[in-house]
């Protein structure tokens, strides 16, 4: 019937019922622009990391040499430093991540079970205003803050308690990579906290259960995938950062993101820079399958 | 509640309140430091001006800075908007295969660490022989821009009925005329917060950038390279009180446009802020 209507319309009219009739044709041209941007342009470009990967430069002329070569990865894993990089790396953002986890639980389950209604709002939003601050300036904070001269020796000093030295150190990274992410981890497991029914708490409290051993035994694998959610973003984000270690880190805080940044600006290496990157991107990978198995997906 | 002690509830409450500290003191500290007299970056401030405010208001570098950031921002907005929505409609309205690849896509410049997007785009605009320049900055911006938009388009979608829009065909409207008068009214402030999360994304970005823009800055490369660098601290003080409140104001506009979706909670969404 819609044919017979279209067929005496305008042009207009006729497209617009042809495209009615065939949801695909629809589909395929609405999905064009966004399905070509990221095909020619992101999974082009992601392709192009790896290849360049194997490419080498010239060291006299400092030019792209275009031929296959294993001799990025090779230097990646002969040179001791750049596996210890590669292992502070993970190390920092494994313990950023642990952290997070510790601070974010508590958090989480005093906003969802014990904060009132109104409360809970003033919480929520407590977390987004970090969240969405500029990156860069909170990290600029912690390095004004952790400085030598900086708010927290003149605290300690104030006390009487002399004064500590961690302003450019893998201590500050490791406080400012868990402060920076932390609201990462927050969301997940608020939401993940708050899709636990009373009745199970209650179930287990009337079974005899403690306060700890609820939380042990029935919130905590319940909340476990929203954990592991809010894992991925604090352990991508460590992994790929340079910004944290340049700014608070010290002379041995270099991380994989320093020297990608270091290979692309002055060193001119581009292919060593994209054959370190892919390091990230294998730990990620292998990370991702471990957190769909714990059910991060379904708590996205 | 149930299952925990008086005890214990309080021993959280005080958790949380020592938590809310740490979270908010770095921001309410490197505010103070805006109005700090000196130039010795040093703890405790000497006093409290606004010395510094004209002279970084007068700031050429930063000026350009400035404005570079806002085209950047404004046109990765913009095809954010475009693609976004149209992704956000295809995966709404059809099953087929491959959906999920398509939102997982969407998500993935911004799920993967920020140097791969940048490395990548990197070497993929030195292979192309583009020049390195605004344009490749907004390239990299839009596609990591994309996912706020589809998050926030692709929630309404699914909160409104489609009965609306079978109705007004019925009603003997076109596919233009109904996206023009049902539709696009529906999205309208999904669309509007999604591309205020964008930009406000765009503005803050520096991990990507870095290795989109070759030589020039942006406002945040701008404030990393006096950091690093030491040079015009007070200036960069001043600026960072003003990103602070200028990346601020997009997000509580987007939160009260989109109540109903609630898009903001969802740990996509935070995702969405990587820098």
């Amino acid at each position: 019937m819609a044919s017979s209507i279209a067929a005496s319309r305008t042009p207009r009219a006729r497209v617009s019922a042809a495209l009615f009739r065939r949801p695909w044709l629809r589909a395929v041209l609405l999905l064009s622009a966004p399905g070509a941007w990221f095909v020619l342009i992101y999974l082009a470009a992601l392709a192009l990391l790896f290849v360049s990967a194997l490419w080498k430069v010239d060291p006299l002329s400092g030019k792209l040499i275009h031929s296959w070569t294993l001799q990025n990865f090779e230097e990646l894993v002969n040179e001791p430093v750049y596996r210890t990089i590669a292992l502070r790396t993970i190390g920092i953002a494994a313990a950023a991540t642990l952290t997070d986890v510790l601070l974010a639980v508590p958090f989480a389950f005093f906003a969802v079970r014990v904060a009132s209604k109104r409360m809970q709002g003033v919480l929520f939003v407590a977390v987004l205003i970090p969240l969405w601050s500029s990156y860069l300036v909170r990290v600029f904070a912690w390095r004004l803050i952790l400085a030598k001269n900086g708010i927290l020796n003149s605290f300690l000093g104030g006390l009487g308690l002399g004064s500590v030295n961690i302003g450019y150190s893998n201590t500050a990274m490791w406080i400012v990579f868990s402060y920076i992410w932390l609201p990462f981890m927050i969301l997940p497991v608020w939401s993940s906290l708050e899709r636990v029914p009373d009745s199970l708490i209650e179930a287990s409290a009337d079974l005899g259960a403690r306060g700890w051993r609820t939380f042990r035994t029935v919130i905590f694998p319940l909340i476990l995938p929203g954990i592991a959610a809010g894992s991925i973003f604090t352990f991508a984000l460590t992994l790929g950062d340079f910004i944290t270690p340049t700014l608070v880190g010290g002379a041995g805080s270099t991380m994989i993101g320093n020297v990608v940044y270091s290979n692309v600006g002055i060193a001119n290496n581009v292919p060593f820079a994209a054959a370190f990157a892919v390091v990230p991107l294998i730990v990620m990978g292998l990370y991702l399958l471990l957190a769909r198995r714990l059910g991060a997906f379904e708590a996205l | 509640m149930t299952g925990s002690s008086r005890a214990s509830r309080i021993a959280l409450g005080v958790f949380t309140a020592l938590l809310m500290l740490f979270l908010f003191f770095p921001i309410v500290i490197i505010m103070l430091y805006a109005f700090n007299p000196s130039n010795i970056q040093s703890w405790p401030l000497p006093g409290l001006s606004t010395r510094w405010f004209s002279p970084t208001w007068h700031n050429a570098e930063m000026r350009h800075a400035l404005w570079l950031s806002v085209r950047a921002g404004l046109f990765s907005t913009a095809i954010a908007m475009v693609l976004g929505s149209m992704a956000a409609f295809a995966v709404h309205r059809f099953r087929f295969f491959g959906r999920e690849a398509i939102s997982f896509l969407i998500v993935l410049p911004i799920a993967l660490p920020g140097i791969i997007t940048g490395m990548a785009l990197n070497s993929f605009i030195s292979f192309g022989g583009v020049e390195f320049g605004l344009l490749t900055i907004i390239v990299g911006h839009a596609t990591f821009c994309i996912v706020t938009v589809y998050n926030n388009v692709l929630a309404r979608l699914r909160r409104t009925p489609s009965s609306l829009v079978e109705a007004s065909m019925d009603l003997g409207a076109d596919g233009l005329t109904t996206f023009r008068y049902v539709t696009l009214p529906m999205i309208a402030t999904a669309l509007v917060a999604g591309g205020l999360l964008a930009f406000a994304l765009s503005f803050d970005e520096i991990v990507v950038t870095t290795f989109t823009a070759g030589a020039q800055s942006t406002l945040p490369i701008w404030i990393f390279g006096n950091i690093r660098l030491g040079q015009q601290l007070p200036q960069v003080n001043v600026v960072v009180l003003f990103v602070i409140l200028l990346s601020l104001i997009p997000v509580a506009l987007a939160q009260r446009l989109t109540r109903d979706t609630g898009v903001l909670r969802q740990a996509a969404a935070p995702a969405a802020a990587v820098p």
